[in-house]
């Protein structure tokens, strides 16, 4: 008995977290509203405007992101922002550990980004692989004058030397958790969300 | 568990579809300054032709060079091959030098099966062409470029289109992948020829026949000329080069007949006064310029859902 002590309460917690995933909404459509609109209006504050703006969105959920970040730019300032999207599947470092990806869709505003300021938008900030890899691709395209960040939730765990320059909400997690982003027009509703096991903001 | 592009007939209209939305991805590379990807660095494509070939040898060198694979080119011209190696001491060699794709063109009918079956090499296998059997990538570019001008909804869908090719349906490789992959990807085909330049076994094919060039064309949304391979011909297969192009060339008055938005294609390379007239060949609807464009496209959409992962993403079982 004294040598089995450990494996007693094994038992009873790993049923509750293999069964008891928890979800959370920690953004509603209203907050990441209010979020989307403080970071135009900080994109425009650090640039002095919206001239030579290009904002760059990360498929699938930056894509939107970005629209949606340009048409308040757009209500604010009265000017259209260029969007396109850039895609980085073919940058990655993983590309060779799964099977071939399909490509998504890459469109760069006719205009360009050479000596421009590119804002790239992505809907999370984890390991930063991601955006290694879109500055990667960039430096295919042109030489823009800045390249800017913009994410809707940075949840921490960076692998590599990047970090954001607009922030919707920081967003401390555990690596056993995920974030959850959905957003109207790809999906149905409007909201982030953390999924993990009970308890697993404990660890955070 | 290695996956090779053998034939047509091997890949699902899922695969087909993969590889088509891949390609337009790709196409929009041709408008970049720089026309380059790093998704195949460090990985080595042989080309292999045994028989003569510019575009579709050109097409691929251009396609695995631009997502930064080393290419190396094979011609059988040249090579031990004329001095008699065979094609298992060819592979053997290549497997040594770790080739991670072959790209393979054969005067010999299920050259590239051979090759991918035999356990002699560990790459994949890409048929560039082999006899009178198959050239899958052909028909993918073919499908690519039609889906682009017929193609309906956001996928560019080909459902219910009606495609005519025409020609020398028994010597052309051509013909048969655009069969089986048009057919998987909803297209209704009518092959057209005369009696005695259909193969036998045409019937189990998915397509209609037809010997009457007239009667096909103005229903057709597209025309796809055949070149008549005079080199495979043995015999005499029509009476005169003059009637078969009477009978079975488009020309101007042909092409008069045909629907607004019908394009004309053909896989090149082309024998003007034959198959096609030069009026028609270098009309506005004709594509044939525009295939050759998408035809790298949609070699680097192969080579990458094969190569650019840890496992291919298509293709047919080994």
């Amino acid at each position: 008995m004294p040598a089995h002590p450990q494996h007693v309460p094994d038992s009873p917690t790993s049923g509750p977290l293999a069964s008891a995933d928890i979800s959370r909404v920690v953004l509603d459509d209203s907050d990441i509203t209010r979020a989307l609109t403080r970071i135009a209006h900080e994109i425009l504050e650090r640039n002095k405007g919206a001239a030579d703006l290009v904002l760059l969105g990360i498929p699938t959920r930056g894509v939107p992101l970005a629209e949606r970040i340009a048409a308040r730019i757009a209500a604010v300032e009265g000017d259209d922002v260029p969007v396109g999207s850039l895609d980085v599947t073919m940058y990655r470092d993983d590309l060779r550990m799964k099977p071939a990806r399909a490509l998504l869709p890459t469109q760069i505003p006719a205009s360009g980004i050479d000596g421009r300021t590119v804002v790239l938008v992505d809907d999370v900030l984890f390991s930063g692989r991601t955006i290694r890899a879109a500055l990667d691709a960039l430096n295919d395209i042109g030489r823009p004058r800045a390249v800017q960040l913009a994410v809707l939730v940075d949840r921490g765990h960076r692998e590599l030397p990047i970090r954001a320059d607009f922030v919707g909400k920081n967003l401390p997690t555990s690596l056993v958790e995920t974030v959850k982003v959905s957003l109207a027009g790809v999906d149905e509703v409007d909201a982030v969300t953390i999924q993990g096991p009970a308890g697993g903001e404990v660890t955070a | 568990m290695k996956r090779h592009l053998l034939s047509a007939g091997d890949l699902t209209r899922d695969d087909a579809e993969l590889i088509l939305s891949t390609a337009a991805e790709l196409r929009e590379l041709a408008d970049r300054p720089i026309k380059k990807l790093p998704a195949l660095r460090g990985r080595t494509v042989v080309n292999l032709f045994f028989e003569d070939s510019t575009r579709t040898r050109i097409s691929f060198e251009a396609a695995a060079k631009r997502l930064s694979a080393d290419v190396i080119n094979f011609a059988a011209k040249g090579s031990s091959l004329s001095k008699g190696e065979s094609l298992k001491d060819t592979a053997l060699t290549l497997e040594a030098m770790g080739a991670d794709a072959v790209v393979v063109r054969h005067g010999a009918s299920g050259a590239p099966h051979r090759l991918a079956n035999s356990g002699w090499v560990r790459s994949s296998v890409v048929n560039a062409g082999d006899g009178t059997h198959e050239h899958p990538t052909q028909a993918l570019l073919d499908a690519f470029t039609m889906s682009r001008h017929l193609g309906t909804g956001p996928k560019g869908s080909l459902d219910g289109r009606r495609i005519a090719i025409v020609g020398d349906v028994l010597h052309s490789r051509v013909a048969r992948s655009n069969a089986l992959l048009l057919h998987t990807l909803g297209a209704e085909v009518t092959l057209v020829a005369p009696p005695t330049l259909f193969p036998v076994g045409v019937e189990s094919w998915p397509v209609e026949i037809s010997y009457d060039l007239d009667a096909v064309i103005p229903k057709a949304d597209a025309v796809m000329m055949l070149r008549v391979q005079r080199e495979r011909m043995s015999g005499g297969f029509f009476p005169t080069a003059r009637e078969y192009s009477r009978r079975y060339g488009l020309d101007g008055r042909r092409m008069a007949t045909l629907q607004d938005h019908t394009i004309v294609m053909h896989p090149g390379p082309m024998v003007r006064g034959m198959e096609i007239t030069a009026d028609v060949a270098d009309a506005d609807r004709s594509v044939i310029v525009e295939q050759v464009t998408n035809g790298v496209a949609v070699r680097m959409a192969v080579l990458y859902l094969l190569l650019g992962g840890s496992e291919p993403a298509v293709g047919g079982e080994e």
